[in-house]
């Protein structure tokens, strides 16, 4: 990556001495005194829209020691990112968001999609996302948005989706988990194995479930089809009576005093868990970490029914071209080479690319956090706290077991208009 | 500058030292009406640019139509039919947006009620039994603490107070006044109109006050010598002149509460419907034409409370 570094750093040369030269010599000087020092050329700077998910400080420091890529990161909530791309599309370089939102942001055209063959790692990366399966060869449920249905497009303009591998992708992947309900055993004091156990009248006024349509009704959905009430045949894009079947057992739920509150926010879901309010509810990996980490005991409870996935990868603004795009696929394929992949690992995500990021993981850590082991060594965050202590297992297993057992991916509906309404009459009922 | 000194010197002259005596001989050359006009001029240029064209968009956009990624301007009325989709299907069971309407507008009344009973109070309190000025003022800053903190530490400051294991629920299960802790106290109506209380009593106090202050003494001691009670001296004399505060607290008090989603959101454990989260779940799915529909509906049912408010007192002739 030097070369580019040098070519840039020529035509800034020729740039300030043309300038120098029009400009007269009071300007010139004063360009010319930093001359010998400005090797690094303009600074490289990406502006990173995303939600929280990648990014950190520790994350944005490495990279910049590693590539000189000085990462400026603009954060907002998964609604807001899309609403950004929709709305303000030159405001940002790098992209990093959900695959479920490409439905939507793919035929607006605001979004470029970046060359498979100028990603380094770009063969290494896990089957889970090109072909559906896991490592060990077991098939992922593909029910809603599944990332290998909306990887590739069939042209670099284009705005289909293709059925086959092509080098054009929407996303190159970074993270994704397996999600399901967080649970407070000290509490409930009985084995939890079901989706249908959230509406367990035993647990009135202290279930919850997560107040973003597209994902809350998803959660729903694995409650009804655990219930036995229906089957659906894709959870991820329900027809218009499977919308209202669903919502009429929720909305008996909610009339009957079933949930104590839905949240939105990391901060919310940890406080209900850990305060007591909530015992079972829809939950984030390191919202679970976060409440254990309190001295609360929490799990997040493996169910018989699975998981529901998500996943998220990276793009470019429509807008970037250029060095711009050259530093893109840098950052990119830095992203992917190890030291972020392990960060992430180390959280409780998964990386995509396994290889570079095990390079970079303690064997121990590797076995507690992939293998499904009993930890060797204390388990600390990135930042260093202690996690868990030695001889504990992760909740779920290994990351064969855990991905392996996906049900359904987060999605938006071809009915999500239709989904929209009936949500709000959801809520006021 | 030269301008607007030159204005000010016209519809005041002597009011800027020195210049007075030299000028006030020439022909006045702005009609007064001119020079309210340039007085009320940047106040409504900032409305204009700020509040009128944004509001003309609004309107314009929720007539328009959308899909899953783009706004399409044609005229279509789908923002506002959807909204209203089963209002006449489901009778007698009302549709989402009459209930959810129901529902805001109930919180709203008994939040402008609770305000309105314990502003006025408050700022009788301030005006009639607080002598010093600066006692005054110091009090009245007191009432903006709510505002210190950010909406998303507020409620989890709560949950410690009125949560299931909290201060309040162990206070009273210890005493034996309860024997389990009661769920309403949190993500309740309850707590969403305790909250809005404590957030916006302020916007009460503030008016009612200056409306106070600026009650002649000497009326209160002329009900006094005319042998007036207390109470009649309350019914008679202040609340009479308090009006034009009363009605402007009421009214900031209204429109907030209204348009309201956060605090309804987070207090309510986001159970209870508001006509802001409708918006709010509209707009995060992109459906920016159902969203303004939603917008400009939940305008003019204020605007028609607003009307109804001003019927009862005429504000511009009692200021």
């Amino acid at each position: 990556m030097t070369e580019t570094t040098k070519k840039t750093g020529v035509s800034r040369r020729t740039l300030l001495k043309s300038t120098a030269g029009l400009a007269g010599l009071a300007a010139g000087s004063g360009a010319i005194t930093g001359f010998p020092y400005v090797m690094s050329a303009e600074p490289k700077v990406l502006r990173y829209l995303g939600t929280a998910v990648n990014e950190g400080d520790d994350i944005s420091k490495q990279c910049l020691k590693d590539t000189g890529i000085k990462i400026e990161y603009i954060t907002a909530t998964t609604d807001d990112v899309t609403k950004r791309v929709m709305t303000q599309p030159n405001s940002f370089d790098v992209l990093d968001t959900e695959y479920f939102s490409l439905k939507k942001l793919v035929p607006s055209g605001n979004i470029l999609a970046l060359d498979s063959k100028k990603i380094k790692e770009f063969d290494n990366i896990t089957p889970v996302f090109t072909k559906g399966e896991t490592p060990g060869g077991k098939k992922i449920g593909n029910q809603g948005t599944a990332p290998w249905k909306v990887l590739y497009l069939e042209g670099k303009d284009s705005k289909k989706f293709a059925t086959s591998a092509t080098e054009f992708v929407t996303l190159i992947p970074t993270v994704y988990n397996a999600d399901t309900l967080g649970i407070r055993p000290d509490i409930i004091k009985r084995p939890i194995s079901s989706w249908s156990e959230l509406l367990n009248p035993e647990f009135k006024g202290k279930a919850s479930i997560l107040n973003i349509p597209s994902i809350g009704i998803m959660d729903a959905a694995m409650v009804v089809e655990a219930t036995g009430k229906y089957k659906y045949a894709d959870k991820g894009n329900m027809t218009k009576e499977e919308i209202d079947l669903t919502m009429k057992v929720m909305t008996e739920a909610k009339k009957a005093g079933q949930f104590r509150a839905f949240w939105k926010d990391f901060n919310e879901s940890v406080n209900l868990m850990a305060s007591g309010e909530t015992v079972i509810q829809s939950m984030w990996s390191p919202a679970v970490t976060k409440v254990r980490s309190m001295g609360i005991a929490c799990t997040f409870q493996p169910l018989k029914e699975g998981y529901r996935s998500w996943a998220s990868g990276f793009c470019v603004s429509k807008g970037v071209s250029g060095p711009k795009l050259e530093w893109a696929y840098e950052f990119v394929n830095w992203f992917l080479s190890g030291y972020a992949g392990a960060y992430l690992n180390r959280q409780g995500y998964y990386s995509a690319v396994l290889s570079t990021a095990k390079a970079h993981m303690e064997p121990y850590e590797w076995a507690y956090w992939m293998e499904g082991k009993a930890a060797e060594k204390d388990i600390k965050a990135p930042d260093g706290s202690l996690l868990e202590k030695a001889g504990a297992v992760r909740d779920g297993g290994s990351y064969e077991d855990r991905m392996g057992g996906v049900a359904c991916w987060n999605a938006v509906m071809d009915e999500n208009d239709y989904m929209v309404r009936k949500w709000n009459e959801f809520i006021a009922a | 500058m030269d301008m607007s000194e030159e204005v000010l010197q016209q519809a005041s002259p002597g009011l800027i030292p020195g210049s007075g005596t030299a000028r006030a001989a020439k022909p006045t050359r702005l009609s007064p009406s001119f020079i309210s006009w340039l007085q009320a001029g940047p106040m409504m240029l900032v409305f204009l640019a700020f509040f009128l064209i944004p509001l003309v968009f609004v309107v314009i956009v929720s007539f328009w139509d959308y899909n899953e990624y783009q706004l399409l301007p044609a005229f279509s009325g789908r923002g506002y039919t959807d909204t209203f989709e089963g209002c006449i299907a489901q009778l007698p069971d009302l549709c989402t947006i009459a209930k959810t309407y129901l529902k805001t507008l109930k919180l709203c009344l008994m939040v402008w009620a609770i305000t309105l009973f314990i502003g006025f109070w408050v700022a009788y309190f301030l005006a009639f039994h607080v002598k010093s000025k600066t006692w005054q003022m110091g009090l009245s800053l007191l009432c903006t603490i709510p505002f210190w903190t950010s909406n998303v530490i507020r409620m989890i400051a709560w949950i410690p107070l009125l949560g299931r294991n909290g201060l309040v629920n162990s206070g009273l299960v210890k005493t034996g006044l309860i024997n389990h802790p009661v769920e309403w106290l949190l993500f309740s109506e309850f707590s969403v109109v305790l909250a809005l209380v404590h957030l916006f009593t302020f916007f009460m106090v503030v008016p009612i006050f200056n409306s106070m202050v600026r009650i002649d003494k000497s009326l209160i001691e002329a009900a006094y010598d005319a042998g007036a009670t207390g109470f009649q001296t309350l019914v008679n004399v202040i609340i009479p002149l308090a009006k034009p505060g009363i009605v402007i607290g009421s009214i900031f008090v209204i429109t907030i509460v209204m348009g309201d989603f956060i605090t309804i959101g987070v207090m309510g454990g986001q159970q209870i419907a508001a006509a802001g989260k409708i918006i709010e779940t509209r707009v995060n799915a992109l459906q920016f034409p159902a969203a303004a529909a939603n917008a400009v509906i939940l305008l003019v049912i204020t605007f028609l409370i607003i009307t109804m408010m001003s019927r009862i007192v005429d504000i511009k002739k009692e200021l």
